[in-house]
């Protein structure tokens, strides 16, 4: 059977059809990179090939990890930046606008039946929009950037299926998070993974993207979202280019040797991962009054408008235990000024949270915004590798945005429902 | 003789290149590699040695200065059972030998840490100096052997361009 992964794959690599293992070059339809992998890496390695991008209509660029720009080093990597944008007359350019896999489907760049790649791990976030769509490093991305075309291994498809319907309080974060401690970092194989079912198909887009941002954590190529009628509204909705055939890439199905993975989705309960990987997951409520100094909703893939508003429907009304700093770094611009005009963002501010930029922000640890030794913090992000939001000694705890938000409130990490649900 | 570096836990980007120092030059970045896991590794590393890894090697962030540190301290291959796949990418893409070692090698009583090993590309063996043994390595496809014995994908295109393709292509 075709699998959305082949389908999309061949129509880039300009073949009818592809089987799993075959090795092809492939056009890309849009490569974006940002400002730490992106024009500071790619600029020496073009200048040595003596080429200018390929297309300078597919390339976007955004500024994301070194913002906010407050030390020299930062500042000179944003001016390089700025400077090569125009030196090569890119057209699609968003400067200190949020994170880049926020960024570009809000700006609707992204849209079924596309071929991307982005010079950072978690752009396997494209796939909730049936992009095939995956990271790749800097040496890479000038390959890219110099001819177009980039080569793959066709992949096997992981389905994992998601049956039923979520509860109250019970997010794709929670979902991931479940995902991540049965099949274990390594068990996307560097395959292409598509989540279908039920209870994927109730998704918004945003929460869509978190799943597919986070087949990151399970170490697959992609992660893959079928398209249907909610993903043409919101690609739509931004003004997005919609092709008349993305009808033909609503495709569930898994190879024929390939997995097939079911969960229950009625019977998930909230997530928290300890430290120090995402796959150290189990039942928000085995870590019932683990203590913790700071919560953090911040990253691509636990501060869109979707996840401040979780937060914000836990914190109404309710203010941070002493004791605990809680910091929000909503994912895009675009994403505070909505959350502004809803109120979302006073409810947040009223509850004690301070704002950092529309940025990578703790998450990606660039920046003086970091853990220091022994703090242990609750985050909405994806990652808690040790040492990657600050000191070696630091320690981080994955959840939800609810999670996160009642567990802040309480003082001590809890199932959301416990103080939602009484 | 060159030495071997075992490391049992997953090694993720994040401690091959700490976001802290990912501002700074790659010879300041490349101190720091592997310091939460391993301090004295940046220091005490030389040309040659041989980093053994535990599954899924490499996994995160898609920053290819994990491996661009470890290829500028010298290290002649890193062999794991498994990869993450960005990581074996950037890897090839800048010449550094990537190889996967069976589970069956991979728990071989002679590869301990600090075992005297030498490295072979062109056998894609692991030769370990106590038992004269060669160990196999899984061989690489061609075309990525090709690009690693070329330094990397940059002087792989460079070759290509100036054998006047009219328009150079990746593979």
């Amino acid at each position: 059977m075709e699998t959305l992964a082949r389908k999309l794959i061949a129509k880039a690599a300009g073949r009818s059809s592809v089987a799993v293992g075959d090795v092809v070059v492939c056009k890309v339809d849009l490569a974006m990179i940002h400002d730490s992998g992106g024009p500071r890496r790619v600029k020496p390695m073009l200048e040595r090939l003596g080429r200018h991008v390929w297309d300078r209509h597919r390339v976007v660029v955004v500024t994301d990890h070194y913002v906010p720009a407050d030390t020299d080093e930062t500042r000179a990597i944003q001016a390089l930046t700025r400077q090569w944008v125009a030196d090569e007359d890119i057209s699609n350019f968003y400067d200190q606008q949020g994170i880049c896999h926020v960024v570009l489907p809000e700006r609707g760049h992204l849209s079924p039946g596309m071929f991307c790649v982005g010079g950072d791990s978690h752009s396997p976030t494209g796939g909730a929009f049936g992009t095939y769509m995956f990271g790749i490093g800097a040496t890479e991305m000038a390959g890219v950037l110099a001819t177009g075309e980039i080569w793959l291994r066709v992949p096997e498809t992981i389905l994992i299926q998601w049956n039923n319907h979520l509860g109250p309080f019970v997010t794709a974060k929670d979902m991931m998070l479940a995902i991540c401690s049965k099949i274990g970092m390594g068990g996307g194989r560097y395959q292409a993974i598509q989540y279908a079912g039920s209870a994927v198909r109730d998704l918004s887009m945003q929460e869509r993207m978190t799943l597919s941002n986070m087949a990151a954590e399970l170490g697959a190529q992609t992660g893959l979202i079928a398209p249907d009628d909610v993903t043409a509204a919101y690609v739509r909705a931004v003004g997005g280019a919609l092709a008349e055939d993305w009808g033909d890439y609503r495709i569930e199905a898994v190879d024929d040797a390939g997995d097939h993975l079911t969960f229950d989705a009625a019977t998930l309960s909230p997530q928290i991962a300890a430290p120090h990987s995402p796959a150290n997951a189990a039942d928000a409520g085995e870590f019932r009054n683990t203590a913790f100094n700071m919560a953090y909703i911040g990253a691509c893939t636990g501060a869109k408008y979707v996840d401040l508003a979780a937060a914000a429907s836990v914190l109404k009304g309710r203010h941070v235990a002493n004791g605990i700093t809680l910091k929000v770094a909503p994912a895009s611009r675009l994403d505070q000024d909505r959350a502004e005009a809803d109120g979302i963002m006073s409810i947040l501010e009223e509850a004690g949270a301070h704002f950092l930029a529309n940025s990578c922000g703790i998450c990606a640890g660039y920046g003086d915004d970091r853990l220091a030794e022994d703090e242990v913090c609750l985050s909405s992000t994806a990652r808690n590798f040790k040492g990657r939001m600050g000191a070696p000694g630091s320690q981080v705890y994955l959840a939800s945005p609810y999670t996160v938000a009642a567990s802040a409130v309480a003082g001590e990490m809890l199932d959301p429902r416990e103080m939602m649900e009484g | 003789m060159a030495r071997l570096w075992r490391f049992d836990e997953t090694i993720d980007t994040d401690v091959l290149a700490p976001g802290a120092y990912m501002k700074a030059p790659l010879t300041e970045l490349a101190t720091h590699c592997l310091e939460a896991v391993r301090p004295e590794f940046a220091g005490q590393v030389s040309a040659g040695d041989v980093i053994l890894g535990a599954p899924n090697f490499g996994v995160g962030s898609s920053r290819e200065q994990a491996a661009e540190v470890l290829r500028h301290l010298g290290v002649a291959a890193v062999i794991a059972s498994s990869f993450a796949g960005i990581f074996y990418r950037n890897a090839i893409n800048l010449g550094l030998p990537v190889f996967t070692i069976s589970d069956d090698l991979y728990d071989h009583p002679g590869l301990v840490d600090g075992a005297e090993i030498a490295f072979d590309f062109d056998a894609a063996t692991l030769n370990l100096a106590a038992s004269a043994e060669a160990l196999p390595l899984e061989p690489l496809p061609l075309f990525l052997r090709e690009m690693i014995l070329d330094g990397g994908l940059i002087p792989h295109l460079e070759k290509r361009f100036q054998a006047a393709e009219p328009a150079g292509g990746m593979a």
